[in-house]
């Protein structure tokens, strides 16, 4: 497979996108779309990780496979991904303690977002290289930040707006997903 | 639920029924989603995700007095990846259209939330019994509400069940149940039918009660 650098990203960002095509990271897309202001910056948050989880596990893919420990795989890229999650906790607890207290438990919970997992083990599945994986890394995150972005405006549009009471919450929160979703098959194929 | 009185059944129906991982908490919705384009799909991911959840329950309960409780989650998921490397391999080795329709999702169990949760709020606190059937309340719950949410899907998208015809050659297939939209559509309705049957029960307890006032 020669995907160019673009599809992948296109792939990634729109086509396939990691959550409403993929149902990769739907736990913080149902738990943190509740408002604007703390969606973008998760889904900036979960970018780098996605970055960072890529790198490592690309360079830790050709290190187990020198050493034929390939069912080491899953273990090796579970680790490294909650050593960038630290990371990342650690920088945004030194430069934005605000930030940090309104992403909450969100944020240690990027390790078990199944989207920075996804990305590793797509990644390695698909056979990309170095810039392949990269980049997909980098589409990834931009679709899942664009679908928490999206996600998160229409319901602070819908707290305004009279909806039955049975309706509220999470079951609502699916249907608008369902609905973005059926948009989002329009974009099908646009990857190539 | 640390009462000495909870009882092996009620233990093991909690899971299964007051707090459903799907319908309730609505936990584990990946794999719920998308795995679930047809029943066999759902059962299998049912089975695969119960092994794990089982298996990690043990052994995180009958280790939970050495490890030490700064490192438990980094153990627990150790743990839990393990046991998803062992079904991994195990359904490669059993049926490898199985493998294939279930894709990259067999090693994503590993962040199932409910595995996870399961080990920090229940099998690190408890005997390995009452951990082991905890565990497999909770399992038999998450594979019902997979089968539930795969057989609606695979019944209006494809109109089989189990790969069997329902309808007869003039049905025309929901294809958009089987995409992922439909997805989010059909558990968005089984949330919907729990959160109305509830609203309709409490009232009726509320009536009840107002009756045998009055008389």
């Amino acid at each position: 497979m020669h995907e160019s650098a673009a599809q992948i990203f296109i792939n990634a960002f729109l086509a396939n996108n990691f959550v409403l095509a993929m149902f990769l990271g739907l736990c913080p897309f149902i738990g943190v779309s509740g408002k604007l202001e703390t969606a973008a910056p998760m889904g900036a948050a979960t970018t780098f990780v996605m970055l960072v989880a890529s790198l490592c596990a690309y360079g830790l893919n050709l290190l187990l496979g020198y050493f034929n420990l390939e069912f080491l795989r899953l273990i090796a890229y579970i680790v490294i991904i909650a050593s960038a999650v630290q990371l990342v906790e650690m920088v945004l607890k030194k430069y934005s303690p605000a930030l940090f207290r309104a992403l909450g438990i969100y944020l240690p919970l990027i390790t078990t977002n199944c989207a920075v997992l996804g990305v590793a083990l797509f990644q390695t599945a698909r056979e990309y290289d170095f810039v392949q994986s990269l980049t997909f890394a980098v589409g990834a995150g931009a679709g899942f930040t664009l679908a928490l972005v999206l996600m998160a405006s229409v319901r602070e549009r819908l707290q305004l707006s009279d909806v039955p009471s049975v309706a509220q919450g999470t079951a609502l929160s699916l249907m608008l997903a369902g609905i973005l979703s059926l948009g989002f098959m329009g974009f099908a194929g646009l990857g190539g | 639920m640390s009462q000495t009185t909870v009882t092996t059944w009620e233990e093991f129906m909690e899971g299964v029924w007051r707090q459903n991982p799907i319908f309730v908490m609505v936990l584990g919705m990946c794999p719920a989603l998308a795995v679930t384009v047809s029943a066999v799909n759902a059962l299998s991911m049912g089975l695969a995700t119960t092994f794990v959840l089982t298996s990690s329950a043990l052994l995180v309960s009958l280790l939970r007095k050495m490890i030490p409780k700064e490192v438990r989650i980094a153990t627990y998921i150790v743990i839990i990846a393990t046991f998803v490397t062992v079904v991994d391999y195990l359904i490669q080795a059993v049926s490898l259209a199985l493998y294939d329709a279930l894709g990259a999702f067999i090693q994503l169990i590993v962040v199932n939330c409910i595995i996870l949760g399961r080990a920090e709020a229940h099998a690190s606190k408890h005997p390995p019994l009452p951990a082991v059937i905890n565990a497999l309340g909770m399992s038999a719950g998450f594979t019902i509400g997979l089968f539930a949410l795969g057989a609606v899907r695979e019944i209006l998208g494809a109109g089989t069940l189990f790969g069997i015809a329902l309808f007869g050659a003039n049905f025309q297939p929901w294809v958009v149940m089987v995409l992922p939209p439909g997805g989010f559509f059909v558990l968005g309705m089984w949330l919907l039918i729990f959160a109305a049957w509830g609203r309709w029960r409490q009232r009726r307890q509320a009536r009840l009660a107002e009756v045998t006032q009055h008389a």
